[in-house]
């Protein structure tokens, strides 16, 4: 069950991002994960609730987004999805995909604050990396 | 009035980071780290005992980390192969985390070490998301367990490197079909490798090792469909 430290790991980089935003609250978290993550996300629901107790973050509503599983063949430009369990085999030819589109993601991709006074800047400003 | 900023931040971030500096440093000082993943009992401190052995006999310098939730009994076992080990209780978690590894090597690891093989968690699900600074994933199945399982375990067996199948001596009795088996693995992750290995008939014995050495040695080592992302 490694959902505990990747709520942990979310609620870090998002206490992070507020921090040195100076924003005292957040609205939502919305996250992409990718079918092929290995990510139930029940658990990691589950999970978050528990870690951003204490912090910025808590009562911050946690929004999953599912990204389906693709892969692409050059050959016979044909993009086809994997399902589950994936097969990463061409439907068309039979050989071995040239890689993943979609389906490995596990990324924050939004957060909503809900301190207005933190929201003075502009929206989709690089954030520095920190540890 | 609340407003949302783009963080596309990997959530992982932070272990794929401390993963890199480990790979870079251990490979600046010629060790390259083999990451062993299969399920709890399919006989990782069995075929690592055996492949480190083989390394002590080769005058090849190994050395073994070896993760479990509780006792050191694993420890105790590799020891016996005369190589340096070192037991990591993790507590309860079920995975190791790049910088738990990389604590772990502070102060112990020999200078000279060439091969360091990690013995993860037993557990098919959770440590296929970690990056351990690894050069080569290696997974294991014993024919105990199914054909299906890269199936069922579609991140790990796709995300291998390498893929021994273990306690072959025991394939008949367990009804092992080995090519719904391939087929499988072949599924979730074309090309990659699969080699027999039976700790007790000796089947295998020195590929682990010899796949270690020609990664170390800088040959090309197999890149999962899975890995290759937005292709």
């Amino acid at each position: 069950m490694h959902e505990m430290s990747l709520a942990v790991a979310v609620v870090d980089q998002v206490e992070t991002a507020a921090r040195s935003r100076g924003a005292i609250g957040v609205s939502s978290i919305e996250l992409e994960v990718g079918e092929l993550a290995g990510v139930v996300a029940d658990a990691l629901a589950f999970c978050f609730e528990l870690a951003c107790a204490g912090t910025v973050v808590e009562g911050a509503e946690l929004i999953t987004r599912t990204v389906p599983g693709t892969a692409r063949c050059t050959p016979c430009a044909e993009v086809w999805p994997v399902g589950m369990p994936p097969c990463l085999l061409c439907p068309g030819c039979g050989a071995a995909a040239d890689g993943l589109v979609s389906g490995r993601e596990l990324q924050i991709r939004e957060v909503r604050w809900a301190d207005p006074e933190a929201s003075r800047e502009e929206a989709h400003q690089p954030i520095t990396e920190e540890s | 009035m609340c407003r949302a900023v783009d963080l596309q931040r990997a959530v992982l971030a932070k272990n794929e980071a401390a993963a890199q500096i480990l790979r870079t440093e251990l490979t600046a000082r010629g060790t390259t780290v083999v990451n062993l993943l299969s399920s709890p009992g399919s006989g990782k401190t069995a075929l690592l005992e055996r492949e480190l052995r083989l390394a002590a006999e080769r005058g090849v310098s190994a050395a073994a980390l070896t993760a479990d939730l509780a006792t050191e009994n694993d420890a105790r076992r590799l020891a016996r192969s005369g190589v340096p080990v070192k037991q990591v209780l993790t507590d309860g978690l079920c995975h190791l985390e790049a910088d738990m590894v990389a604590r772990h090597l502070h102060d112990w690891l020999p200078e000279s070490t060439r091969l360091l093989f990690v013995e993860n968690v037993g557990n098919l699900v959770c440590p296929a998301g970690y990056d351990l600074g690894e050069s080569l994933r290696v997974v294991l199945a014993s024919v105990t367990e199914g054909e299906d399982k890269p199936l069922k375990y579609p991140s790990a067996f796709g995300l291998a490197q390498l893929v021994i199948v273990t306690k072959t001596d025991m394939a008949e009795a367990a009804e092992f079909d080995e090519t719904a088996f391939r087929t499988h693995v072949e599924q979730v992750n074309p090309g990659v490798e699969v080699v027999l290995s039976s700790v007790r008939d000796g089947r295998g014995a020195g590929t682990l090792l010899d796949r270690a050495l020609a990664t170390a040695e800088g040959n090309r080592v197999h890149t999962p469909v899975m890995a290759r992302a937005g292709a």
